[in-house]
């Protein structure tokens, strides 16, 4: 009898242990640091939002894995007059639940993204009007000829308009404290995967869409994101087989990590530039002690600039992982060239000395903004650099906070000296020029003026002819580097650390396309 | 009025303690609608007519949207708090019952080799923070031995209104973790406490009366013995359960446990102001009806406070 019971009870532990190992879905576990914030396509224009929306929505054009532009809803495109591009869409396409994807969808998702509630009108303002011309082809309209069009189209998702009305979210998610749409929390798309299951902050499941219309490049039936806040853990689980991928692996563990024989880390230089503003326009420093602005005087941001040993921050802040920059945008994006990346050279005699003929031998007082826990490592630069100024004596006293606080600041225009970082998502030049040089534009607090430049900028917006635009473009840069605007830091690199049975392949924006990867046993 | 008081202090701390249209909005939102935001969530009325709708609100248990969540608070909070109760109540349970064997044996055994090493380990329990003791316990269980998982709630059961992750097998060992690194600075604290006041009572007149009768040791210990030097404890845990809550933040963010504490550190970083009134409002209800349930409890252990009152009514 006892061994029949021994039996009885060997076989339910293998029948229980059995079933949940060997039939499971091949699933990739993924965590990162913050969740999404909604599964609105179109409310939050933030990181892991668009990482998750962009699983399982689809745009008219996409980035492939080298971030090259190519047609994903559409086929083909043509501008029929500087001013009007003609969309064909694809016929075979259809909703995670079985509905056909037309024209309708398309006009009703680009509406949908300029409504005041959504995050991604600014992107696509230049549109005046959107119109189907049958169920296959879309007229897209802009206000001037727009070169720029398909690199935002790119982020413009489209949604079911059916699936939209039908659940009372045609407008993107509000700030009218009395809704909360259903779009925040279901998803309607036409991607390789769609949610099943949407925990926000604790797991979220994408199933493979079986119905998907593009070619299988990937062996995945299940992604779960699993969003870890604290790094230690995040690592951990890494380490012990809980999770197979980390998108935001901290600096300071890679190399535990990849000393895992189980384990691997790739980097790749992110699509963001650190860099430092120095207001070059106020009559008088908010936190200085000489009683006028020592930032009016280009010796003085070319001595700042001078002073920073940004190697030294590259192998002892960033552990080796960063590439220095010369100008605040990085390569890949239209009017970056190596020549305009190329640093001052490193010289704390010759900072002194420009601060000497500035009229400041013996430096100032001033005082640092950074955030410190919004970029890889951000106070710890900006201790560095605290460290740096002071050899060729500027005081610095260094205030870092909470991002939600440094930025309000930064906006109220309490900066005098401050860290930023900038990433460019339509990878053109005129992002960056259109946010951070323009005169009064929003984010241009070292408050940076030149009559050339803004004209500059109006022909970026404006002009189809490359030539012109790319001349251009390259006369805005040279003006603003030899201005010395701003003090170029360095290019931000990411670095994923995986098991090394996983393979996703890493993307310069963050961005992990789950429909390229692959996960053996 | 402590209540009143904590909404006060809550509500007007967090006027100051940063933007949160900042993180609402995207880089490119233009000035005008950021103003416009504010209109409508109200920011820009007197301080004290936020603070009376309010509370007027938070008395029928309406917190308002999450700014970042985009839904009610009070869904949020109720979502969170099987995983939190769950949690401490485990925790509790570990630091009461394991604390009070462990206080009895080194009250009892004053020197020796267990005793010392349980005290020089509890020690260690209330010295280290618990985020150090959480990530060397995850450290060692789930990636050196690998046998317990090193974060979330694993599977859990939806009751209606209560999750709970008892029922499963992946719940109960997502538990096991988080609730002795939370148990242990307590622990500490009632192994001292029940081992002190073994020690002096086990020294008193009625101890020594009844080994002279004959009772046996373990009566004596535990029925005799214990349960007069109950009332400390009771007094130390009922505090420290709201303190347990309250820890319970730093645990939660370590093991990644999807409570109300958790909710709460990612209020703050995200200026989520609806979640951070509610919740201290919240911690600040718990905190006053554990006291007011402990003194209830002295009613019925202490004989003496009973007689006591019973000799002023009568």
């Amino acid at each position: 009898m006892k061994i029949k019971n021994l039996c009885k009870l060997i076989l339910t532990l293998l029948f229980v242990f059995g079933f949940s190992s060997a039939w499971a879905a091949n699933t990739i576990k993924w965590s990162m640091k913050g969740d999404s914030l909604t599964l609105d396509p179109h409310a939050q224009n933030e990181g892991p939002t668009t990482m998750v929306s962009r699983q399982i929505y689809e745009a008219l054009v996409t980035r492939g894995i080298d971030m090259s532009i190519g047609p994903q809803l559409a086929t083909d495109w043509k501008a029929t007059n500087p001013t009007t591009w003609v969309f064909n869409l694809r016929t075979d396409v259809t909703f995670h639940n079985g509905d056909k994807m037309t024209s309708e969808d398309v006009v009703f998702s680009l509406l949908r993204a300029q409504q005041p509630t959504s995050d991604f009108k600014e992107y696509i303002s230049t549109i005046t009007s959107v119109k189907a011309l049958d169920d296959y082809s879309v007229e897209i309209q802009t206000r001037d000829p727009n070169p720029i069009l398909l690199n935002q189209l790119s982020n413009i998702f489209v949604m079911s308009k059916k699936w939209a009305s039908e659940n009372f979210a045609v407008v993107p998610q509000n700030w009218d404290a009395g809704q909360e749409t259903f779009s925040a929390t279901n998803a309607m798309g036409t991607g390789p995967f769609e949610i099943t299951l949407r925990e926000p902050n604790t797991k979220t499941i994408f199933k493979k869409n079986k119905k998907w219309w593009g070619t299988v490049e990937h062996n995945i039936d299940e992604i779960q994101l699993l969003p870890i806040a604290n790094a230690a853990t995040r690592v951990a689980a890494l380490l012990s087989g809980e999770i197979d991928i980390v998108t935001d692996a901290p600096v300071q563990d890679l190399d535990r990590i990849a000393s895992s024989g189980a384990h691997k880390v790739i980097s790749v230089e992110q699509m963001r530039t650190i860099f430092l503003g120095m207001d070059q326009a106020a009559d008088q420093l908010r936190s200085g002690n000489t009683g006028d602005n020592p930032f009016k005087k280009k010796e003085v941001r070319q001595a700042f600039y001078q002073a920073i040993d940004i190697e030294a921050i590259k192998e002892k802040v960033m552990r080796g992982l960063s590439s220095p920059a010369g100008i605040i945008t990085f390569p890949g994006v239209t009017g970056y060239t190596k020549a305009l990346d190329e640093r001052l050279p490193y010289d704390v005699a010759a900072a002194k000395q420009l601060l000497a003929d500035a009229g400041y031998p013996d430096g100032f007082d001033i005082e640092l903004r950074c955030p410190n826990d919004r970029y890889v490592n951000d106070e710890a630069i900006c201790t560095a650099v605290v460290g740096m100024l002071g050899k060729i004596g500027v005081n610095v006293s260094l205030n870092a906070q909470t991002k939600s606080k440094h930025f309000k600041e930064l906006k109220d225009d309490q900066g005098d000296f401050y860290m930023l970082g900038w990433g460019v998502p339509t990878l053109d030049s005129h992002y960056v020029f259109h946010y951070l040089y323009e005169s009064g534009a929003s984010w241009n607090k070292v408050n940076f003026s030149d009559a050339t430049v803004d004209a500059a900028i109006r022909v970026m917006e404006g002009e189809v002819d490359l030539d012109k635009r790319n001349a251009a473009i390259a006369e805005a840069w040279k003006i603003v580097r030899d201005n010395i605007a701003y003090l170029p830091l360095h290019h931000q690199v990411i670095s994923w650390a995986s098991k090394r049975t996983v393979d996703v392949p890493i993307r310069p924006n963050n961005e992990p396309l789950f429909r390229f990867s692959n996960k053996r046993f | 009025m402590v209540m009143l008081v904590v909404a006060f202090v809550s509500f007007s701390l967090f006027n100051f303690v940063g933007d949160p249209i900042n993180n609402m909005v995207g880089e490119e939102t233009s000035d005008e609608e950021r103003a416009e935001i504010r209109e409508i969530l109200g920011l820009n009325d007197p301080v004290i007519a936020q603070f009376t709708r309010f509370v007027i609100n938070a008395s029928q248990g309406e917190f308002g949207i999450s700014y970042q969540l985009r839904r009610p608070v009070s869904e949020l909070i109720s979502e969170r708090l099987p995983a939190t109760l769950e949690l401490v109540i485990i925790s509790a349970l570990i630091a009461l019952v394991l604390g009070t064997l462990l206080g009895v044996y080194t009250g009892i055994k004053r020197k020796g080799f267990l005793s010392d090493t349980i005290l020089a380990v509890s020690l260690l329990g209330v010295s280290l923070p618990t985020f150090v003791i959480g990530i060397l316990f995850i450290y060692l269980f789930a990636v050196i031995l690998g046998i317990l998982p090193s974060f979330g709630r694993g599977e859990v059961v939806d009751l209606g209104f209560w999750s709970t992750g008892f029922l499963t097998i992946s719940g109960i060992k997502a538990i096991i973790l988080p609730s002795v690194t939370l148990s242990l600075f307590q622990m500490t604290y009632i192994i001292r406490l029940v081992r002190a006041e073994m020690m002096e009572i086990l020294q008193t007149d009625y101890i020594k009366f009844a080994r002279a009768r004959g009772i046996n040791e373990k009566s004596i210990h535990y029925k005799h013995a214990l349960k007069n030097g109950l009332i400390p404890v009771i007094t130390i845990a009922g505090i420290n359960i709201g303190t347990l809550i309250a820890f319970s933040i730093i645990t939660e963010t370590v093991f990644q446990w999807p409570g109300m504490g958790f909710l709460f550190i990612q209020a703050v970083k995200f200026v989520d102001i609806p979640i951070m009134s509610a919740y201290l409002v919240f911690i600040a209800f718990v905190f006053v009806m554990i006291n007011f349930i402990v003194d209830i409890l002295y009613y019925f252990i202490d004989p003496r406070i009973r007689v006591k009152t019973e000799a002023v009514s009568g």
